[in-house]
């Protein structure tokens, strides 16, 4: 360490063209990458085949984690679960927010007060949030089943129904999100050139024909970036279900994130849940891979 | 042009019922941490007896202060070290000339893209091994390198003009001096977005804290207030919950109300780095 410090003084100097400074200057990251992505990349991998409560010596088991994990009903469940919230959350999001976006590009008072307004739970914390929309989906006393009352309509099980619960989740997740992707589709939409819009104008095309024609395939990159952006955060989802269902009921909220960390650090499965955890990030790095394909071929 | 009339009142009309919708959850929320606890399932915007019991009970089962200040330290290590490492990394890549520049760039942009799952329990090990369970340094140092940050200093970087350093290496400057004396100061938007990015993140954080703090005097706010809500200490009321829920968001939203412009600036920016 002394050694490279001395050598980049000389670079100082302007001297020795070759000196250490630049490795110096990146060797903070290259220490990091080191110790926090590559040997972590490696040491899952290694863990996969075997078992290990840490406390006690290691033991190999060959691909039987593997076995496990494609016989593991639990796991399945917790995937399937994570897809539902995926499923309901992208289309959803991206509706919302292209439509808060589109109505925020016009000419209109308070436009800074309304994007303050949608952008708040974004940097509020998650937990906050959880707490919160706990009780407002509340069976007997909750917001949303008191209007159903109002207006004679019978209540919803929103955190109690299996069938429910995990939609209910991505409609929070929804709302917690949206105003980021309200500001990133007011950053593509004011990017569409406004000749476009004229020339649509003078051809005599209705606003709803120069939406379909000119703004979403100007406006392709954007959608890219929050489907992707969604994709990732859904593929995430660990706090909601952690604070609100604990993955109840019946396990229809258990996200892959809650049940890999449940395997790690309550039942102490360090092999078997390092198996889930590389398996999992293999398949999200698949679905976005796949997804950026399907938009490539999209244009 | 009575059509566009009606069109204008109906996005007001849109517009206003989507922020009643975003808005009303936050007033009802501080508005039940005031209320009695038999009150809050009224669902009442305003409590007709406002009382800061919720509060008194909850500070005195949880250090709620403690944890404040836990996260409030976490948050500004973490941003001192992520601007620093930010910086100098990415100067170096935008910069200077070394064997092994473009392996560690296209390490960083191929990094940034790996699922953190894959390395959350391998890094809840290491942090056993180095002794570091229930400390701050578990909260700080795995976030202290960010892949994102460096490349974004290293873009605001390659926007200045050489002369700058070259002047600045004539007056004697070291390369840290360049960075943090010369070039800091026409990089001031990158440098803001990066800090609030970063600070939020940490302060936000709740996966990893769980994970590698077990001592309550260490713990993050979010943390602790998770813990709190979902054992059994809050004894099942709710106003108790909440009122930690608001301690809890209320330092970001007041934050927010004077500082929105960046924050909204910045959480953009963050989304582009595909």
């Amino acid at each position: 360490m002394s050694n490279s410090s001395t050598k980049g003084r000389i670079r100082n100097g302007g001297s020795n063209k070759k000196s250490l400074l630049p490795y110096l200057l990146v060797s903070p990251y290259v220490l990091f990458l080191l110790v926090f992505v590559l040997f972590p990349v490696f040491f899952c991998f290694y863990l996969t085949f075997h078992t290990w409560n840490i406390i006690s010596p290691m033991k190999f088991n060959g691909v039987n984690n593997y076995v496990r994990l494609f016989m593991d009903r639990m796991f399945w469940l917790a995937i399937l679960n994570t897809l539902k919230f995926l499923v309901v959350q992208i289309p959803l999001q991206l509706i919302i927010s292209l439509t808060l976006a589109q109505l925020l590009n016009q000419q209109l008072r308070g436009r800074s007060f309304f994007r303050a307004t949608f952008f708040m739970p974004v940097i509020v914390s998650g937990v906050v949030i959880s707490i919160l929309w706990q009780q407002l989906f509340a069976y007997e006393s909750g917001i949303f089943n008191r209007i159903l009352s109002a207006v004679g309509v019978a209540k919803v099980g929103w955190l109690v129904s299996p069938e429910i619960a995990m939609y209910s989740i991505a409609l929070m997740a929804t709302w917690k999100n949206v105003g980021l992707y309200v500001i990133l589709f007011l950053v593509g939409l004011q990017s569409v050139p406004t000749q476009y819009y004229e020339a649509a104008k003078l051809d005599g095309a209705s606003n709803w024909r120069q939406f379909w024609h000119i703004t979403l395939p100007m406006i392709n990159p954007t959608i890219f970036m929050v489907v992707i952006l969604s994709t990732i955060g859904g593929f995430s989802l660990f706090i909601e279900p952690y604070i609100i269902t604990g993955g109840g009921p019946m396990n229809h909220t258990l996200s892959a994130v809650l049940y890999i960390y449940k395997q790690a650090f309550q039942y102490y499965n360090m092999g078997y849940s390092s198996t889930l955890g590389f398996f999992y990030a293999i398949l999200i790095m698949v679905v976005v891979i796949i997804q950026k394909r399907l938009i490539e071929k999209e244009d | 042009m009575k059509n566009g009339i009606i069109n204008k009142i109906l996005m007001y009309v849109i517009l206003g019922i989507a922020a009643c919708s975003f808005l009303y959850p936050f007033i009802w929320m501080i508005g039940a941490s005031l209320s009695p606890e038999q009150q809050i399932g009224n669902m009442n915007l305003f409590p007709s007896e406002p009382t800061m019991q919720n509060f008194r009970i909850m500070i005195g089962k949880i250090p709620i202060w403690r944890s404040l200040f836990n996260s409030t330290l976490v948050a500004l290590f973490t941003t001192a070290l992520v601007l620093f490492t930010g910086s100098t990394v990415g100067y170096a890549l935008a910069r200077l000339q070394f064997k092994g520049r473009q392996v560690i760039f296209y390490i960083i942009v191929f990094t940034m893209s790996l699922p953190f799952q894959i390395t959350l329990i391998p890094n809840y090990i290491t942090m056993v091994n180095l002794h570091l369970v229930d400390s701050y340094m578990a909260l700080i140092i795995p976030f202290s390198v960010s892949a994102f940050a460096i490349l974004m200093f290293r873009q605001a970087f390659l926007g200045l003009p050489q002369a700058l350093i070259d002047a600045a290496h004539l007056d004697g400057c070291n390369e840290l001096q360049v960075i943090f004396s010369v070039l800091w100061p026409n990089i001031i938007p990158t440098i803001i977005t990066i800090g609030m990015l970063t600070f939020i993140g940490s302060w936000n954080e709740v996966l990893w804290p769980l994970i590698v703090i077990r001592d309550e005097q260490i713990m993050t706010m979010p943390q602790l207030v998770t813990l709190f809500a979902v054992g059994g200490r809050a004894d099942a009321q709710l106003g108790v919950k909440l009122a930690a829920a608001v301690l809890l968001a209320l330092p970001v939203m007041i934050a927010f109300l004077f500082f929105q412009k960046y924050f909204i600036q910045s959480m953009a920016s963050s989304g582009l780095k595909d």
